[in-house]
């Protein structure tokens, strides 16, 4: 048997390299996200119980504090669905399209989907 | 012209050292010098006892791999002249058992490589005729036929660093390179490593390993085309009860 030493792994290991950052801040936003889906269901939750009971939840929204964890929200969002779409050419079967296109593709489809649901919503 | 720079190099003896240390070494180079080259010159000129693996000098062996600054990489391909003014940490490749300085102990890999039966089993008997590919059915599985064994996506995989027990990205490009394979009838066989707790569902898409990989293999492609291969193959068994 071969004495040999492993180095231990510390709860530090992702500090020291950016690519590591960014992979832990993609999961990372996954907590935002969870909680921005569960305050979207406490207003659904809200909307069952009537109107007034549905303007308290919008007035709450509107306070400071979850304007900035919403801002907060959107671009973890952003982050997210941008880092999705750039490992999706890895989980397709061969396809005769650059990766970059995509990437684009599912870019372009979020965006789309986006503004026809701003322009339905206002 | 000739320019100096510190090497600083993780030590370890294991018949006297109870954990490993760094020495520095200054290293004079030309612009034409790779790292592998500035530790020949420790070894040949101040410390003979330094301890790497090499062999052929162009990143076809894959055998000095280190981490370089923290980052995997094969020390015959990258170059003195940008890590000056330095210092230049070099240290063994991370994730894996040191044996001695900047030699780590493959054991692991090894073992993995060989469970994920990287070899053709062939679906058919072509009988004397060749047995013919297209080029679009060579292009599903080349670019992981490239892999060289260097384990720079081992040390660049915090899954493995983490969990030991996960088969990694270079066994599975390779289980993925012969599955791939239009003239290989294996698949059956290996989807079992696939599904394995210890298979492609231990990544977490860090995707590090096809960043590091010098030969331009794209590891977390291979895994992640095997996680959809792998829910298939789920549904397809459940469907068959």
């Amino acid at each position: 048997m071969i004495k040999t030493y492993r180095r231990p792994v510390t709860g530090a290991w992702w500090q020291h390299n950016p690519f590591y950052r960014w992979y832990m801040l993609r999961e990372l936003s996954c907590v935002f996200i969870t909680a921005y889906a569960l305050i979207l269901l406490v207003g659904l939750y809200r909307l069952t119980q009537g109107a007034q009971a549905f303007e308290g939840w919008t007035a709450a929204l509107g306070a400071p504090v979850a304007l900035a964890f919403h801002a907060v929200a959107l671009v973890l969002v952003i982050y997210h669905s941008w880092t999705w779409f750039k490992v999706m050419p890895k989980t397709l079967p061969f396809v005769p399209v650059p990766d970059r296109g995509i990437v684009a593709l599912g870019v372009s489809a979020t965006l789309i989907a986006s503004v026809v649901l701003w322009i339905l919503v206002l | 012209m000739t320019r100096k720079i510190q090497l600083e190099c993780l030590r370890y003896n294991p018949e006297t050292d109870a954990e490993p240390v760094y020495r520095t070494y200054e290293v004079p180079f030309t612009d034409d010098m790779s790292v592998l080259q500035g530790l020949q010159y420790i070894k040949d000129h101040l410390d003979g006892s330094l301890t790497f693996r090499w062999s052929c000098r162009m990143a076809i062996c894959g055998s000095c791999g280190a981490m370089l600054n923290g980052e995997p990489s094969l020390s015959c391909e990258n170059f003195l002249r940008d890590y000056y003014p330095g210092p230049l940490r070099v240290e063994p490749l991370n994730n894996f058992p040191i044996m001695r300085d900047l030699a780590i102990d493959q054991s692991d890999f090894l073992r993995k490589l060989e469970s994920v039966k990287p070899w053709l089993m062939p679906a058919a008997d072509p009988g004397k005729e060749p047995h013919r590919q297209t080029p679009a059915q060579l292009a599903d599985y080349y670019q992981y036929s490239q892999c060289i064994n260097c384990l720079l996506c081992y040390a660049a995989c915090p899954q493995y660093g983490l969990n030991e027990s996960f088969t990694g990205p270079a066994a599975l490009a390779l289980l993925h390179r012969y599955n791939a394979d239009s003239r290989d009838g294996g698949a059956g066989e290996r989807m079992k490593l696939v599904n394995a707790e210890e298979g492609v569902w231990g990544c977490t898409l860090v995707s590090y390993c096809s960043e590091v990989c010098p030969k331009g293999v794209d590891p977390a492609r291979a895994v992640n085309q095997n996680k959809v291969n792998s829910t298939k193959d789920y549904f397809l068994r459940f469907l068959a009860r």
